[in-house]
């Protein structure tokens, strides 16, 4: 399991950088690049730090990926869940954040 | 190499949970000056990157913390410190009501109580759980904040803990630190076993993958008493996305079973040992693979775990629509993890006493790093930082600065030169890491051998253990990141040394799995409700055993040994 980052969203902050528990997202070019794919713990710091929503999850073929890139939107206290997939459609699940305990 | 020299009162290596909060105890209650080391930044470093749904650790209405130290030493069959559990857990409410000062969501009923899940549980919406920690870390002028930088050694060459030596892992900076006391943080050790994915997502695991036992080794290292490594952790997870299986057992009521369909979790009980016991059972004896039954479940429940898990752990939903099939037409496959090393869970670390000094003085430990406190949590954590942060100021209070031996500092650079002095080596760190958790997998009871081992296989692991940290010496680096691997390497392979000499040590098999010995396969009681310690000496890993410690008694290191 791993991210990937979003070179044409990217604002390059840093943010990512500084979050990731492992250090393994760089800058490069001005832009966040994902240095050590294979070293991710998958633990979505990165995730929640990207303030462009540039940095999605996927899952390594030898655990089950497919090819689906998974990231998160927020709209007030709604945070959508958005998977896009290998041929290009999108499947999205909703998470109302005030009830994101209740499960 | 570039040598920054620094000095401070108070030093805290590793910027997780239990550092941060003895850094913001020290900065509250003292005028001294603290410096954080972390490896990475401590806005998400440690156990909570992805944030935390619960409180595990909490002391809900009608209960008492003697209640809670009670479950703990019952969930470990009685090898735990009294006194550690039962002054962490007088704790517990207070670092709780701190962290919703801080800013954290604790959910409440209409009477404005915290909504408790079980005995010991609370709810909250903890996914900035350590941004708001690190925060108030920040908000401190007397804490400064040393990030991306990792402590190789520590000094003690005066018969204390007077600082510690490390290196920037982007910059390769070198740092010499002197100080009056230092907090060890570093937490637990994961990548000791060849993980459940070997492959691309061999870091997809239940532990910190980052966590290397860098606060054990350095602390082997040095001659401190070490307790408990033979009580490894082994989580019961859902396969592949190493995702926690009590929302589908407890939420979704799903039950335990094999490929048969029977359930089998019955046959060998509940604990966490267990439910992992049954699982490597059934699938030894012919009925593999397990699974929790999901089959079946209405497709509004579905819903609703496809949601709990991207709370949580997105990768089990993401699992899920990846296969294709939808969560009720399927079973969730479980296995357990790779065992690791980790004093919140079960109690394996540094030999403490009462107040969280470690058998070197001047040196206190806190959170994984530290043992015979097994369920600590992040509420434990917290309540361990702050008590070794009240010890380290009373401790540091009395001292004047003591500048680092000279000769110390230059044998240091010396060595970290020598890594990176271009020589050649015919191994990789990454290669002599595979050959480690090859070998503690297959000789140390890792997932490959089903957990179990006996004296003859630990006898070829503790050789050949030997043989790669020889190796490991000869190494060479072109880079700092190149660098870090060799010193995460070597610190885990002396971590493996003293899981092995543990392992070796118990001859009873009290816990299933996580220390199943097939030459002693009968729990003993009669013989074994010790601790079973060890410290390096002259090179060699003596074994020591003791007596075991009560709830509201106050040890003390003595020189007396059992």
């Amino acid at each position: 399991m791993s991210i990937a980052i979003n070179r044409d969203k990217c604002i390059g902050c840093g943010r990512c950088t500084q979050a990731c528990p492992g250090s393994l997202i760089g800058m490069s070019g001005g832009k966040a690049v994902m240095r050590y794919p294979e070293e991710c713990w998958g633990c979505t710091a990165c995730l929640k730090e990207c303030p462009v929503h540039a940095v999605r999850l996927f899952l390594g073929a030898d655990i089950g990926g497919g090819g689906t890139l998974l990231h998160t939107e927020r709209q007030g206290e709604i945070l959508r869940w958005i998977f896009e997939r290998p041929d290009g459609t999108v499947q999205e699940i909703p998470i109302d954040t005030r009830e994101s305990n209740k499960y | 190499m570039e040598t920054v020299r620094l000095n401070t009162d108070i030093l805290v290596i590793g910027g997780g949970t239990a550092g941060c909060w003895a850094a913001i105890t020290i900065a509250e209650q003292s005028g001294l000056d603290v410096l954080i080391c972390e490896k990475a930044g401590i806005k998400r470093s440690g156990c909570l990157a992805a944030g935390v749904n619960a409180l595990n650790a909490y002391i809900t209405e009608g209960k008492t913390p003697q209640d809670y130290a009670d479950y703990c030493e019952k969930d470990a069959a009685g090898i735990v410190r009294g006194d550690l559990l039962l002054t962490m857990s007088e704790r517990l409410n207070s670092v709780t009501e701190k962290l919703e000062r801080l800013g954290l969501v604790i959910l409440k009923d209409e009477q404005g109580r915290y909504v408790a899940r079980g005995d010991r549980n609370i709810k909250i919406n903890g996914e900035n759980i350590k941004p708001l920690i690190a925060q108030e870390v920040r908000r401190h002028s007397q804490i400064s904040v040393l990030e991306h930088v990792d402590i190789t050694d520590l000094e003690t060459s005066s018969g204390r803990a007077t600082g510690a030596y490390g290196f920037g892992i982007e910059d390769g900076t070198f740092y010499a630190i002197s100080a009056k006391a230092v907090i060890i943080a570093t937490g637990g050790a994961a990548g000791l076993y060849r993980p459940n994915n070997p492959g691309f997502s061999k870091h997809k695991m239940w532990y910190p993958p980052f966590n290397t036992g860098a606060g054990y080794a350095m602390g082997i290292l040095h001659g401190a008493e070490m307790t408990t490594f033979e009580m490894r952790f082994i989580a019961l997870r859902c396969k592949d996305t190493i995702a926690p299986t009590g929302t589908l057992a407890q939420g979704a009521g799903a039950k335990q079973i094999n490929a048969l369909g029977e359930v089998y979790e019955q046959k060998y009980g509940l604990t966490t040992s267990e439910r992992v016991y049954g699982t490597v059972m059934e699938n030894l004896a012919g009925r593999g693979p397990c699974y929790l039954r999901t089959k079946g479940i209405s497709r509004e429940k579905a819903q609703s775990l496809e949601k709990a898990y991207l709370n949580m752990a997105p990768s089990q939903t993401l699992k899920w629509l990846e296969s294709g099939v939808p969560v009720e037409e399927q079973d969730v496959e479980i296995e357990g993890t790779e065992p690791y090393i980790v004093g919140g869970h079960t109690a394996s670390g540094f030999w403490v006493d009462t107040a969280r000094m470690t058998t070197i003085p001047g040196l206190f430990a806190a959170g994984d790093v530290s043992g015979g406190a097994p369920q600590k949590y992040v509420t434990g954590a917290l309540a361990e930082g702050e008590i070794a942060g009240e010890s380290a100021v009373r401790y540091a209070e009395k001292l004047s600065p003591e500048p680092l031996p000279e000769e110390s500092v230059q044998a240091h650079i010396n060595e970290t030169e020598g890594f990176l002095s271009g020589r050649k080596s015919l191994y990789t760190a990454p290669q002599l890491e595979e050959a480690m958790q090859t070998v503690m997998d297959k000789y140390a009871g890792g997932i490959g051998a089903s957990y179990r081992f006996t004296e003859a296989q630990l006898d070829i692991a503790d050789r050949r253990i030997a043989q790669l940290f020889e190796l490991s010496g000869q190494l060479s680096a072109d880079t700092p990141r190149e660098l870090l691997r060799i010193y995460e390497l070597r610190e885990r392979l002396v971590v493996c040394r003293s899981v092995i000499a543990h392992l070796r040590a118990r001859q009873e098999t009290r816990w299933h799995c996580f220390a199943e010995n097939l030459d002693w396969p009968e729990r003993n009681d009669r013989d074994w409700r010790k601790y079973v310690n060890s410290r390096l000496e002259n090179g060699k890993i003596r074994v020591i055993f003791r007596e075991l410690v009560s709830g509201g008694e106050t040890y003390e290191h003595s020189d007396k040994q059992g």
